[in-house]
């Protein structure tokens, strides 16, 4: 009888690049960076590494097929490496490898890198992707925003909101996040921005706008798990944990089958209630103390607070304007900034998440620190609203 | 070569049509205006609009428009051919016949395709040829043996030329045979003549003229009234028992002189439309025809003309079922449903004849997988949807395992055709960061009323309010172009219901 991954999985080490425009970097510049500071924070060396997992979703632009650019850039000594690829979740599936290694016991300490070089296609936003040999043939020309953007139509709708609410709402989530950004040397958008410069911004994909949309960065994210006894081992303490790690997709029920309404994100909610299960988290307001959630496009963050549970339906937009996932509020919403300010290098976000709610958890988040952060939820999302992957991992204090 | 309609035991003829236009209408004097500086002799023909397609719509996606109306609410197995006229076919060798017989639906086993091209008579020769097929004659009441002719022009011009102002797109697609038509064929005459007013090439886009005076004088008006005498006198008719003469002429005017020419009545002759849509080609005198039908009593007669290279004359008369019969897709619809259109930038784009710079998001390959598309054509051409025998849900794309995860059956869907079937909007979008030819890229969920989904493009929302839970309705549209290889896909939008 399966009974989990809580506790059987620490993270003894964390490294992230600098998020940004890195016109003289190449991705195997950033994965080192990355992989530097995570191999500087736990202590150990490249030969006490059992196994690695790279998570990378463009290889067209990036760095290609295979996991072989990682073993290659790192120099890891002839380690068994391997690529997974689950669109925005990429990430969070190269530490879902790694840990599942540890905790079967087939290595002692295992890596975990996320990179992305996204603007190395001459032009904004995300590169153009095929949708699959059929798809390509039936699916309109569509954009990540104006995927998203189809939240908010069906939003309104359904609860009946006023479209101007709802932007009202979508401006403060972008605003909150910048605001926490600032104080993030390590992001790439580091300026505060007001509700006015949010409305008037260019319309991207109505109703989305300039704002709305997280930045298009590059960047590296990289974790080192071990069991928690070797952590201890190491002279560890606290321990940092992992204490569920579920990931759903579509069973094509969105796209195909008229139960889904649109105004939300199924996957999230599935995975979400599995997690909280897994943990052990019965009140997820008042136990978890700090979530990184997938805020690619702000109606994404806005509909996830009522997937994940912490505002009930049709309530996110009252619950974002009252300041609820604000830094001093409820449930601190991307607090180091978000996809908003890091940008969304697609294979690097769900390790940049967990990085920062284990700094929160370690006491070593500076400016940004929150009080006592026991756990934390990062969210993840691969897709888009009608076909995902959604990604859910709750790490913790070992108390 | 004449005839006159042998009585074998029923009539041919007509049993339903159906009209498309573009909805765009490009205002003639925005034309003649930017090129005023250039050839100011254009402002004297600078009267009306003309329609003109949108970039996703060409012969094939007109032709089917209004071959589903010419269909709708009729047996498609009862239909056995389908013909498409055209001097504009998208493909040289890929018959677009079959293209649009798989939009509309129509079985595939035993069912003759033939495309029809060459002469601006096209339209009124494949009609003339597919009331005198064997399988229409044969069939009779009893059998119900039906054929489809669709003709359709999208013809391009260059800039500041008159053709420019001059020409229009649009379709208009017969349903003939059957127990019941709506109008007889009791004659038909057509004479072959090498007279080259006009030409286009293999490989060129535009068409070669010579003076249109010429062309009138000692064309049209030679050839017709001979044409006309020689098959009234056949017919034991005298001019004065034509109602209606259904012309493919530049105006009015020329329509009126020509009827006098015939030794009609000038109020005979058929608006010849030129100044809503102007001159559609080889589906001028289709659409002219359609037109008259909607508005012409039972027990009248029709003689209608196609010119281009000499005639075809075809003399209908209507029949009673003509008074009870009101088509799906009308020209006065058509004609209606236009608006104005005064960005001629957008229209020369739309004809490609200025090619504007879409950034390098336009550059992703558009190559199509044919193996790819041939395995799935039911579902691309026909949007058959999969319909599961076991619960009943209706769903796409068709795949092998039910989406209803209380069903789970494998194996069990049959083909459920989305097209004819309203829809309501979900969600939607106007992207403009995604490429579009015309954008902004409008798409989302729309949900069918009777069951099933599909992700969608939106198109013609420029005169309704797209919102969720406005109405749709579902139209066969070019989906993209592929500009290395020249080849273009089709798919499905939805249209205002």
């Amino acid at each position: 009888m399966a009974n989990g991954i809580k506790d059987k999985v620490a993270i003894i080490g964390m490294g992230c690049s600098r998020f940004g425009e890195r016109w003289s970097d190449s991705a195997e510049d950033l994965m080192v960076e990355a992989f530097q500071e995570a191999m500087g924070d736990a202590g150990i060396g490249v030969d006490d590494l059992g196994a690695a997992w790279l998570g990378t979703s463009y290889e067209e632009i990036g760095v290609g097929k295979s996991a072989i650019p990682l073993a290659s850039a790192l120099r890891l000594p002839n380690l068994p490496v391997t690529r997974v690829e689950n669109l925005c979740a990429s990430g969070s599936e190269a530490v879902r490898g790694a840990a599942y290694a540890v905790a079967a016991g087939a290595c002692d300490f295992a890596l975990a890198l996320g990179v992305e070089k996204l603007k190395d296609t001459g032009y904004g936003g995300l590169p153009v992707r095929t949708r699959g040999a059929f798809g390509d043939l039936w699916m309109p020309s569509m954009s990540a925003p104006g995927l998203f953007a189809q939240l908010a139509s069906a939003y309104v709708a359904k609860h009946g909101v006023d479209p101007a609410d709802l932007k009202r709402a979508m401006a403060h989530v972008s605003v909150k996040s910048h605001r926490n950004g600032a104080l993030n040397e390590k992001a790439h958008l580091r300026r505060e921005i007001t509700e006015e410069q949010v409305l008037k911004a260019p319309t991207v994909a109505e109703p989305l706008g300039v704002f709305d949309c997280c930045g298009v960065s590059d960047g590296a994210a990289c974790a080192i798990v071990t069991t928690p006894e070797i952590a201890r081992s190491l002279g560890k303490d606290p321990l940092v944990t992992i204490k569920a790690m579920q990931i759903a997709a579509s069973d094509g029920s969105e796209l195909s089958h008229n139960t889904w309404d649109g105004a939300s994100v199924a996957n999230t909610r599935v995975s979400a209630a599995r997690a909280f299960r897994e943990a052990g988290v019965s009140d997820p307001e008042t136990e978890i103390g700090a979530i990184e959630v997938h805020d690619c496009f702000s109606v994404t963050e806005l509909v996830t607070m009522e997937d994940l549970g912490f505002s009930a339906e049709g309530r996110a937009v009252h619950d974002i304007l009252d300041g609820r996932y604000d830094h001093d509020g409820a449930v601190p919403c991307q607090i180091d900034g978000g996809l908003k300010c890091f940008g969304h290098p697609i294979g690097a976000s769900g390790i940049r998440m967990l990085y920062e709610l284990y700094l929160q958890i370690l006491g070593r988040a500076g400016r940004r620190q929150l009080d006592d952060v026991r756990l934390g939820l990062t969210h993840n999302l691969g897709g888009a609203p009608l076909s995902n992957v959604a990604s859910v991992n709750i790490i913790g204090r070992l108390e | 070569m004449s005839g006159v309609a042998q009585m074998t035991g029923h009539e041919i003829g007509i049993a339903g049509y159906g009209v498309w236009l573009p909805r765009r209408r490009m205002e003639r004097k925005v034309i003649a205006g930017a090129h005023r500086w250039f050839n100011p002799a254009l402002m004297a023909a600078a009267r009306g609009t003309r329609s003109h397609c949108s970039w996703d719509e060409d012969s094939i996606t007109m032709a089917v428009a209004a071959a589903r109306g010419a269909l709708d609410g009729r047996e498609r197995e009862a239909v056995d051919s389908i013909a498409l006229a055209s001097t504009t076919p998208p493909f040289l060798d890929r018959q677009n016949a079959t293209v649009i017989a798989e939009a509309c639906g129509l079985a595939g086993t035993g069912l003759r395709t033939l495309d029809v091209t060459g002469s601006l008579r096209a339209g009124t020769g494949a009609l003339l040829a597919a009331l005198q097929d064997g399988a229409i004659a044969r069939g009779g009441p009893a059998h119900g043996n039906q054929a489809l002719v669709a003709a359709a022009d999208c013809r391009r011009a260059k800039p500041g030329s008159p053709d420019e102002l001059a020409f229009g797109h649009g379709a208009a697609a017969f349903l003939l045979g059957g127990a019941e038509p709506i109008a007889v064929l009791r004659g038909w005459r057509s004479v072959s003549d090498d007279f080259v007013d006009h030409y286009r090439a293999a490989g060129s886009p535009f068409d070669y003229r010579w003076e249109e005076r010429w062309a009138r004088d000692e064309g049209s008006a030679r050839l017709l009234p001979d044409a006309v005498a020689g098959l009234l006198a056949e017919l034991s008719l005298s001019p004065a028992d034509i109602d209606h003469l259904v012309l493919p002429a530049a105006s009015a005017r020329d329509a009126q002189r020509l009827a006098k020419a015939c030794g009609l009545d000038p109020d005979r002759a058929r608006d010849p439309l030129d100044q809503s849509c102007g001159q559609l080609g080889a589906a001028q005198a289709p659409l002219l025809l359609a037109h008259c039908l909607e508005q012409a009593a039972p027990g009248q007669r029709i003689l209608v003309a196609g010119l281009g290279q000499g005639c075809d004359l075809l003399l209908f008369e209507t029949a009673e079922a003509l008074a009870g019969y009101r088509s799906a897709a009308p020209a006065s619809a058509a004609l209606d449903a236009g608006w104005s259109d005064e960005n001629y930038f957008r229209f020369l784009a739309f004809e490609g004849t200025l090619e504007l710079d879409s950034g390098i998001r336009a550059e992703a390959d558009l190559k199509t997988a044919h193996s790819v598309a041939y395995r799935h054509h039911e579902a691309l051409t026909g949007l058959q949807a999969g319909r599961c025998t076991a619960c009943g849900t209706v769903q796409f794309p068709p795949e092998r395992v039910c989406v209803n995860r209380n069903c789970g059956a494998v194996d069990s869907q049959e083909p459920y055709p989305l097209a004819g079937r309203t829809a309501r909007v979900v969600s939607l979008t106007a992207d403009r960061l995604a490429y579009h030819p015309d954008p902004p890229s409008r798409y989302g969920l729309v949900e069918f009323e009777e069951g099933g989904r599909l992700l969608v493009e939106f198109v013609e929302w420029d005169r309704a309010e797209l919102k969720v839970g406005a109405a749709a309705s579902l139209a066969f549209r070019i989906k993209d172009r592929d500009a290395h290889r020249g080849f273009r896909r089709y798919f499905w939008k939805a249209v205002p219901a």
